[in-house]
């Protein structure tokens, strides 16, 4: 059986400058993979590549076994749900619109059908109530909750994280992990670029660390968290950790 | 002062005519504007060619010389090459005159709007599945709007005030009355005097609305 996605000798430039330098890696159906690395590394360009925001260089990424292309990219970006470091939640619709303006403009279903849908996925993440609210009167952390609603209610099969909890201020941050846990134990594949590496430990079936635009060790969050063997790992470990 | 108030008066007379110029020629100049936006930000260079060329000319030359080719020029360029044609109205090459000359400027508060959206905002619509066309539509383009509804509204202050050079191609506006009441007259200061009165009683209480929104938008963000 074909991957859920697989990444194969995937490179990205911006100009004279490589960010990826080759990388090859593949997610199974209820897996998730966390990308860590220090900042720079190429870790949010890999994520960004998956779907396509940053247009690979050479390489190639498939899902479900099904090359991306130019041609079949909107098709396939309805598959994959995306959450981004800054929300980017749209500030001229409400809570609501912002989660069925997807499912009605890109998968052409009712309104009904897509605001029932919405609701019970900002239950999920325990919004319910801000339904008709504007993103601009949420907090940081609801924010952030309300786009993980938007992307659940396209019903996506794979889940993209790019540094969820990263522009959130601390006390936010455990709201946010908490929904992307208990998403985790749905069963939702998910591919998570972030810092925290205790959801890393608690979470993830494979954790891999880029560095300078490589994969410099992968596995377990056992092998890779508690017991690097690479120095650049280490290093990288020991002033996150602290 | 009777005489005036009676400049005043006359000058007013023009104000629907200034107004509805005004207006067509805003409707025109934000539509083709936006095109000329879009087309700009596209992929087709030679569309980005042509939009940078037209922008050119519009910019680079006086409205009046616009207007005075487009309402007497072009029907002399057609006749002498044995086209029959005649404006059946002066006041359409004015119009178009204005809106074409404001569609360059629009262009460009278009196309700054565009840019000031947040570059996430097109990242989320299309991660969405959008087309580039659609998160234009749905996402983008309604927030350019808010951000240059301002500007938007002071072109067409703008655009009051310019159409002042139409009454130079033959339309009764509101400096034309007052020219013609002058030509009978000979009352010369009350005439025009009156004229800048009733471009004020236009200019001024917009130019409060635009700036009472732009407040409030600041506030907003605060």
């Amino acid at each position: 059986m074909a991957h859920m996605i697989e990444v194969k000798n995937l490179h990205k430039s911006f100009g004279a400058f490589e960010v990826l330098k080759g990388i090859d890696q593949s997610v199974d159906n209820h897996e998730v993979l966390v990308i860590i690395g220090p900042s720079g590394s190429g870790k949010s360009t890999m994520l960004r590549c998956i779907n396509h925001l940053e247009e690979p260089t050479s390489g190639e990424v498939y899902l479900d076994g099904e090359l991306i292309t130019e041609s079949n990219l909107d098709t396939v970006r309805t598959k994959m749900g995306m959450v981004f470091q800054q929300f980017n939640l749209f500030p001229h619709m409400t809570v609501l619109e912002n989660c069925t303006v997807g499912p009605i403009k890109v998968k052409g279903e009712s309104e009904e059908e897509a605001k029932d849908r919405a609701l019970k996925m900002l239950k999920r993440v325990g919004l319910e109530e801000k339904a008709e609210a504007y993103p601009k009167s949420l907090s940081g952390g609801q924010q952030q909750r309300v786009a993980i609603a938007r992307a659940l209610t396209m019903e996506p099969e794979v889940m993209l994280f790019d540094e969820p909890t990263s522009a959130l201020d601390p006390e936010m941050v455990g709201e946010v992990l908490d929904v992307m846990k208990a998403l985790a134990r749905d069963g939702m594949a998910m591919v998570v670029v972030t810092h925290e590496m205790g959801f890393a430990k608690e979470v993830a079936d494979k954790v891999i660390f880029i560095d300078g635009g490589v994969v410099v060790e992968q596995g377990t969050p056992k092998d890779v968290i508690e017991n690097p063997q690479e120095e650049r790992t280490k290093n990288f470990l020991s002033s996150v950790l602290i | 002062m009777e005489l005036y108030w009676k400049g005043f008066l006359i000058a007013c007379k023009g104000i629907p005519t200034t107004v509805w110029v005004s207006l067509v020629a805003l409707t025109i100049g934000s539509l083709l504007g936006l095109l000329l936006a879009l087309g700009s930000q596209g992929k087709n260079r030679i569309l980005k060619g042509i939009i940078k060329v037209y922008i050119d000319v519009v910019r680079g030359t006086p409205m009046i010389v616009q207007a005075l080719v487009f309402a007497y020029g072009i029907p002399q360029f057609l006749q002498a090459n044995g086209i029959m044609f005649k404006w059946a109205y002066l006041v359409i090459p004015a119009v178009l005159c204005c809106g074409l000359n404001s569609a360059a400027y629009m262009a460009e508060v278009v196309r700054s709007g565009i840019q000031a959206v947040d570059k996430g905002q097109m990242e989320a619509a299309r991660s969405l599945g959008m087309s580039k066309k659609m998160a234009m539509r749905l996402v983008i383009i309604p927030q350019a709007v808010k951000i240059i509804l301002p500007a938007f509204c002071n072109e067409f202050v703008t655009l009051i005030k310019e159409t002042a050079v139409l009454s130079y191609v033959g339309v009764i506006e509101i400096l034309r009355r007052g020219a013609l009441w002058n030509a009978q007259s000979f009352e010369t200061f009350p005439a025009y005097i009156g004229v800048a009165l009733a471009y004020m009683l236009l200019t001024i209480p917009l130019t409060k609305i635009i700036g009472r929104y732009e407040k409030k938008l600041k506030a907003q963000e605060a």
